[in-house]
């Protein structure tokens, strides 16, 4: 059986393989000095968006939903496991500070403190309802995985059942993504509005680590999280239900009239993305050190689909390199470390011009190279396309999906 | 680290004459960090104080640098992206290993950066008005506390123009609610009747009016003079401001007090329709003194004649100044002897007076009043003294026993009613 | 400082030849004695010197207290005050006895005195009694707008004397409704008063509520039972009621000596801290207080001892306010005046009431015009073409930028929007056909490619816009007679901008109307989108048509552009605020046909206008639920409120 798993996915060992190579790599270089803390972060960090963008990739590339509710998902993770970072850091500072006193802390008192010390930044000191778990880590592990995905089955469940799809059902998700956006802002919310969760990167009883070493762990913790990701959903989209999802993707009526629950497929898939992207975030923000709901407005979301296209989507290993690729050169462009470039009557401040180039660069991938970065890859192993002999495979007679069912 | 220390106490020891034979070691040159969003919706704000750190290190370089070394500016853009603070700030403090970061304009990208600096012993300069409520040992407040500009705007309201019902609105973020929960507080123990207190919150960027306007005219129904104290922020101010022309609010009858509305938001508008409303802050352009006009002057000559300068400029200029007296003062640009010379550093601000670091890392700041002209400028009606600023504001029940003490009590957030420290890094 | 240094100079040589001369007079010595008070300038403190400068009887005082109100008086290093007035250009002293003119002014060298607003309102009460009757009509306007902003009871007598010389009709209507304002307030005559609240009772101006509500300003008191209040009783409360809370009812007990404060948690701690003995309080170890229970058992014997107030329990609390009677209690002592004054705000409430849902009305009007606008271009995109232009937003601030590049060249208002507007659509439009023929003329078959594509366009020409234009907003006026509001009563208004774009709108929708059903274009337009290939075997050419409809739809993106500009702002990112809009827009009316685009937009305009309605503090949050409620629509009409059916609705 994993014989034949490997065979139907022979990137699962190049890309698990490389995956340890970088790491190990990375961890080395880090020891020895030759990185930053700050660039151990960005790997780290960038792996947790490879694993969105896997997500994503399974959405959208395989079952052809463009969602643009992924990055709600990401962020609610990272919400989750900040409530427990918060909460629990917190509270050892409001033990230290109260065992100096005269009288020993009521359990109200210690509570009230706690509520103080987080949302005394907004003006409050009472915890809101939705922080009842955040003295618990497994409870808010658990909420990691439940929320985005009780979230992604509610409003799957709705859309999918009155059949919304395509670029309606984007402009939807998008909508319930600002929608969220905007209520995580008020800070009746209770989410501390428009500051969020900070403080993210220090954890809770491990201040005497220093962040060279924490961020080593969230490396490593970040490489394992992609890697039985990758192995997860290359699982998923290997088998049977992976061959009905390329079929909805390509034809959601002729599946549905061959008798398959077409929306309890999105709706599994769908769900199952969310999960991912949740677990995806909450590990990303310990390492970013503070999430807030300027995270999951529209833009961003648009962002991780713009990676899993300029990767290749349709092939797993494509939303990870594209993943990667655009958000290390960003940081590169960003990071004012570029000359400017002197071009006579314009002055190229690559800080400035970086993201028109990034713009244009979406759209000389989407219209020269549909594959993505992925189609390098097909230049180097020479796959054979099947032949077809120029059938369709789909009514739409100019898309590209007859090259992407190949994967 | 701690033998550079020695090196540079020995070369301050030496005197001047020293220093530029150190100037060959390792710490040339200096490197002065700006962490300023260059892109997003913040840069509207923030590219001016980068300027402004750019021409004040080009200053001093012309001035012959510090402790004979060059100043060198590092810039980098976190883009209006608040985790990407955290992350700059982390780079500009390991990888360009700058000696001092002046940047941030939001409080929540301070919120993020916190954490870093405090890691790793870094010193940021931050240098907008902020509600307070904190207090970290590596930030010095170059900007206004609540006690520096709302409190004494919302004074100016009562007592010199008689407002007797308030609107406060604000954008829905961290800094108005704060300061408009401190102001709440405060006009309650003023006297002010709950259901004299009007609050509403708008969005970042918000165009739709009308019904605000709307909602704030029918306030009058009860016959008492209503004002407007405004924590909008950026760009939503101009529909605001164009609203209340169009429905021909004048400040005589409806005054608006704003925090955030300076001589630049007020380039993107034609004030003629809000001559009359005013502003509080620490400096207005239009301040008299020979300092302030050379700082003018050498702005406009470096950015364009139509460039204006405002509050937040300011701030860095003190900052920058404050901080470059200290270094001196220090022999060296290591973090912690500069934090003990900036305690009581004093450096003449634009507008006359002269501004202090006090050891809860505040400045003593006077409170301008000023009314908008129609050339986009503020006409200065009062000018308070040097008002010390206050971490912890004392009309919140739950932080007025607290109070920041760097110096001697080495804690910024101290209880004087258990006479402890609740802790000694910043609540973020 | 050149022109100042000159000026000094000329100043200087002015006093050499002797030419200035400030005559010591009354009004002078006047304004020297208060000179004190006036320089300090402060609301509190000036009451003095205004009344002594009024009381004084002299003529000139009120040209003095005109020029001080209007920031015209100005101190000279000698002390000596001066009125300054403007004369060709130059700046020209004016003796404050006299009135005569001494030369041009150095005011660099003089200090300017700033009555604020607060000090200007009381001057300009203090002016009434001499401009109510002065011959320059905008004079007694300005007294009548002073009496407005503060109607005190001393000028109810000038206002009475002057209605009889009052010739201008305007003026005169106004002076005997404030006669009436302040008759109603302050008369000695409880049968006038109650005529003039009458009479008011069908007015629902703010000026009119701002009257009577102070006459029914009443205060809370708390009195054992049995026992009722002195005055005019407006009812008795009883507590836990709506209007008054338990809490409150205990508090004013407590406040009037009838009951005992209850300590608080923090004064229970601070005092077992205080009473802390041999590691034990009240004969409880310290070591056990962390337990609410422990506390109260050592906080009671303390009590016990009498070392504490005692706790109140919530038993006490029910007994004290059993005990005793709330009442609220008319500053009015006249019960007449009261219930008169209650009746005419009861008769103007349900006015007010009904006014404002017509206001709430226009404001959802405007709004859902507002989108309309912002959408239409979409409508014509993404409706009839279906290509998901993500670039919509920043065609629509191309256009803003283009009227503020335009408002550059063309200083006049009036003449610029003129410009703008074709200027708009002409740039908008070259824009949209380039895009069309370089992009997305290749992405037809691929949907949801062309949102990725011109997002990508999006975000470049957003931080394109950003290094050309700076990122400061630019200013973009509106002529002056689009700048005021139709104001129907103090409760109904709209901007004129606001009912400019409603007309636009309307325009627009006229002009799609004839366009798509009326004219060779619109034929070949919706032939196209419905079978291309049908289209082009009758010698239509597909790709012409794709190309002028989708400029098209970028033109009146760019239009729109203009009109949000003036009534909002331009800045690079303001496309952006209005994109998930526009396409929520779209989708909710149903795509493909402009009577739905137009129904979305007033469902979304009326939404959101109603909950804010039911919100009126927190904006944002009635953005979220009418985001929240369009989400939940689509899921019961996924095609929008109008479909499209039959073959027109293509997949």
């Amino acid at each position: 059986m994993t014989g034949s798993f490997l065979k139907r996915n022979p990137s699962v060992p190049v890309v698990l393989g490389l995956l340890l190579l970088g790491t190990l790599a990375v961890a080395a270089m880090a020891a020895s000095g030759g990185l930053s803390t700050s660039f151990v972060k960005t790997l780290g960090m960038t792996l947790c968006l490879a694993l969105a963008a896997l997500a994503m990739d399974l959405v959208w590339g395989y079952a052809g939903i463009l969602s643009l509710g992924n990055i709600a998902f990401f962020a609610l993770g990272g919400y989750m496991i900040g409530m427990w970072l918060m909460t629990a850091r917190t509270e050892i500072i409001v033990a230290e500070s109260l065992a100096g006193q005269a009288i020993p802390a009521t359990p109200q008192e210690i509570r009230d403190a706690v509520g103080g010390q987080i949302f005394g930044v907004v003006g409050s000191a009472d915890f809101p309802a939705i922080w009842a778990f955040s003295g618990s880590l497994p409870a808010q592990l658990a909420l990691v995985v439940l929320v985005p995905s009780l979230l992604a089955l509610v409003f799957g469940w709705l859309a999918f059942r009155s059949r919304v799809t395509g670029v309606y059902l984007s402009i939807l998700t998008q909508a319930m993504t600002l929608a969220l956006a905007l209520y995580l802002f008020q800070n009746d919310a209770g989410l501390r509005g428009n500051n969020g969760l900070s403080g993210l990167q220090n954890l809770p009883g491990l201040s005497a680590v220093p962040q060279a070493t924490v961020s080593l762990w969230f490396l490593w913790g970040s490489a394992l999280a992609l890697g039985l990701g990758y192995l997860l959903c290359a699982w998923v989209v290997s088998g049977k239900f992976g061959a009905i999802l390329r079929g909805i993707r390509d034809n959601e009526a002729r599946v549905r009239f061959l008798g398959y629950p077409v929306e309890g497929f999105k709706l599994a898939v769908f769900t199952l993305s969310a999960a991912i992207t949740g677990i995806a975030g909450a590990l990303y923000y310990p390492q970013a050190g503070i999430v807030n709901p300027a995270e999951m407005m529209p833009i961003a979301s648009i962002y991780l689909a713009v990676w899993v296209a300029i990767g290749g989507r349709g092939r797993l290993y494509g939303a990870v390199i594209g993943a990667i690729a655009v958000s290390l050169i960003s940081s590169f462009f960003t990071s004012g470390k570029l000359p400017d470039l002197d071009l006579g009557p314009v002055r190229l401040v690559w800080v400035d011009w970086w993201l028109v180039m990034l713009g244009f660069s979406f759209v000389l991938v989407t219209l020269l190279a549909p594959k993505g970065l992925g189609g390098l890859v097909d230049l180097w192993t020479q796959r054979r396309r099947p032949e077809r002999h120029g059938a369709d495979l789909g009514p739409d007679t100019g898309a590209f999906r007859e090259k992407e069912a190949e994967a | 680290m701690k033998t550079r220390i020695s090196t540079l106490a020995i070369a301050a020891g030496l005197g001047f004459a020293a220093a530029p034979a150190f100037a060959q070691d390792a710490a040339c040159p200096i490197k002065v960090g700006v962490l300023h969003s260059l892109s997003g919706t913040m840069a509207i704000s923030e590219t001016t104080l980068k300027d402004t750190v750019l021409m004040l290190v080009e200053d001093q370089n012309e001035k012959g640098g510090l402790l004979g070394c060059e100043l060198e500016a590092v810039v980098v853009d976190p883009a209006s992206d608040w985790p990407l603070f955290a992350e700059k700030a982390r780079e500009l403090l390991t990888v360009h290993e700058v000696d001092v970061i002046f940047g941030n304009w939001t409080s929540v990208s301070r919120k993020s950066v916190l954490p870093v600096v405090e890691e790793l012993n870094g010193l940021l300069f931050y240098p907008v008005q902020y509600e307070g409520e904190e207090s970290s040992k590596n930030v010095f407040y170059t900007g206004a506390a609540p006690n520096q500009q709302a409190i004494p705007a919302t004074d100016y309201m009562i007592e010199e123009l008689g407002v007797e019902k308030f609107a406060l609105l604000g954008t829905d973020y961290v800094y108005p609610r704060t300061t408009n929960n401190i102001l709440e507080a405060y006009l309650k123990d003023q006297g002010v009747a709950d259901a004299d207190i009007f609050v509403n919150y708008t969005p970042f960027g918000h165009s739709d009016w009308s019904k605000i306007v709307s909602d704030v005219v029918a306030l009058g129904a009860d016959g008492k003079k209503v004002g407007v104290i405004s924590t909008i922020n950026g760009d939503a101010n101009i529909g605001f401001y164009k609203e209340l022309a169009a429905q021909g609010v004048s400040a005589e009858d409806i005054p608006v007090i704003a925090f955030s509305v300076g001589e630049e938001e007020l380039s993107g508008l034609d004030t003629s329709n809000l001559v009359g409303h005013l502003a509080a802050w620490n400096y207005f352009q239009s301040a008299d003194g020979e300092a302030n006009e050379a700082f003018v002057a050498k702005w406009k000559e470096k950015m364009g004649g139509e460039r204006v300068t405002n509050d937040p400029m300011e701030a860095h200029y003190i900052g920058f100044n404050m901080w470059a007296q200290a270094v001196e003062q220090a022999g060296t640009t290591d973090v912690d002897a500069v934090r003990e010379a900036m305690y009581g550093q004093t450096f003449p601000n634009l507008t006359g007076s002269v501004a202090e670091m006090l050891p809860n890392h505040h400045l003593t700041k006077p409170v301008l009043i000023g009314e908008i002209t129609e050339d986009g400028q503020f006409d200065i009606l009062t000018q308070t003294d040097p008002v010390p600023g206050d971490a912890w504001t004392d009309f919140l029940p739950e932080s007025a026993m607290l109070t920041s003490d760097w110096k001697d009590l080495g804690c910024g957030m101290y209880n004087t009613q258990t006479e402890t420290c609740v802790q000694t890094k910043s609540n973020y | 400082m050149m022109i100042r240094t000159f000026k000094t100079a000329l100043v200087v040589t002015w006093l050499a030849l002797g030419a200035v001369q400030a005559q010591a007079g009354p009004v002078q010595d006047l304004l020297q004695e208060q000179g004190a008070l006036i320089e300090e300038s402060s609301r509190r403190t000036i009451g003095p010197a205004i009344e002594a400068i009024v009381d004084s009887g002299l003529e000139r005082v009120q040209p003095v207290l005109q020029a001080w109100q209007d920031k015209a008086l100005w101190i000279d290093a000698e002390g000596r005050f001066w009125r300054v007035i403007e004369k060709d250009g130059d700046e020209i002293l004016v003796d404050v006895d006299t009135g005569a003119e001494a030369g041009p002014a150095d005011t660099a060298a003089m200090e300017q005195i700033k009555p604020n607003s607060g000090i200007r309102a009381l001057i300009g009460t203090a002016l009434v009694q001499f401009q109510l009757s002065d011959p320059n009509p905008a004079r007694r306007r300005a007294a009548l707008e002073s009496i407005t902003r503060d109607p005190e009871p001393e000028l109810l007598a000038p206002l009475r004397a002057s209605i009889e010389t009052e010739d201008d009709a305007d003026l005169l209507a106004r002076k005997v409704r404030l006669e009436r304002l302040l008759t109603a307030r302050f008369d000695e005559d409880e049968a006038a008063r109650v005529a003039a609240i009458e009479a008011l009772s069908t007015d629902a101006a703010v000026e009119t509520r701002a009257a009577l509500n102070p006459l029914l300003a009443s205060r809370m008191v708390a009195l054992p039972d049995g026992e009722t209040p002195e005055g005019n009783v407006a009812r008795e409360l009883s507590p836990g009621g709506d209007r008054l809370s338990r809490a409150a009812a205990y508090g004013a007990l407590v406040d009037a000596g009838l009951a005992p404060p209850r300590p608080s948690d923090a004064e229970i701690r601070a005092a077992l801290e205080a009473n802390r003995a041999n590691g034990e309080v009240g004969g409880v170890a310290v070591a056990a207080l962390g337990d609410p229970q422990a506390r109260a058992r050592a906080y009671d014997a303390l009590a016990a001892e009498g070392l504490v107030a005692p706790r109140v329990e919530e038993a006490d609390v029910e007994a004290a306010l059993a005990a005793h009677a709330f009442f609220d209690v008319y500053a009015e002592p006249s019960a007449a005046v009261t219930d008169a004054a209650r009746a005419a705000l009861t008769s103007i409430g349900i006015r007010v009431g009904a006014m404002k849902g017509v206001d709430i009305g226009l404001d959802a009007l405007s709004l859902a015009s507002i989108y309309f606008l912002a959408a239409i271009g979409l409508a014509v995109t993404f409706g009839v073409m279906g290509v998901i232009n993500m670039a919509h937003g920043e065609f629509i601030m191309m256009g803003a930028y283009t009227a503020y590049l335009v408002q550059q060249i063309i200083p006049d208002r009036t003449l610029s929007l003129i410009a703008a507007l074709p200027a708009a659509f002409v740039v908008t439009f070259v824009a949209g056909v380039a895009m069309e023929r370089l992009v997305i003329r290749h992405l037809y078959k691929r949907p949801l490619e062309t949102l990725l594509a011109t997002f990508g366009i999006s975000i470049a020409l957003q931080q394109l816009a950003k290094i050309v234009f700076g990122t400061q907003a630019r200013p973009l006026t509106a002529p002056d007679w689009l700048g005021g509001a139709w104001i129907i009563n103090d409760v109904v208004g709209i901007s004129h901008i606001r009912i400019a774009i409603f007309v636009l709108a309307l325009m627009f929708l006229g002009f799609f109307l004839f366009l798509m059903k009326r004219t060779r274009l619109g034929l070949e337009t919706r032939s196209v989108t419905q079978n291309p290939g049908m289209a082009a075997s009758v010698g239509i050419d597909p790709g012409r048509v794709n190309m002028l409809t989708f400029g098209l739809g970028s033109g009146i993106a760019g239009i729109a552009g203009v009109a949000i500009g003036l009534y909002a702002k331009v800045t690079s990112e303001m496309g952006a605020d209005y994109i998930v809009q526009s396409f929520m827009t779209v989708v909710v009316g149903g795509v493909g046909n402009i009577w739905g685009t137009l129904a979305g937009a007033a469902m979304i305009g009326g939404l959101q206008k109603g909950i804010e309605v039911l919100n009126p503090s927190n904006t944002l949050a009635a953005q979220t639920w009418m985001i929240v409620a369009v989400i939940i629509f689509i899921q019961f009409r996924p095609r929008g409120i109008i479909a499209l059916r039959g073959r027109a609705a293509g997949d």
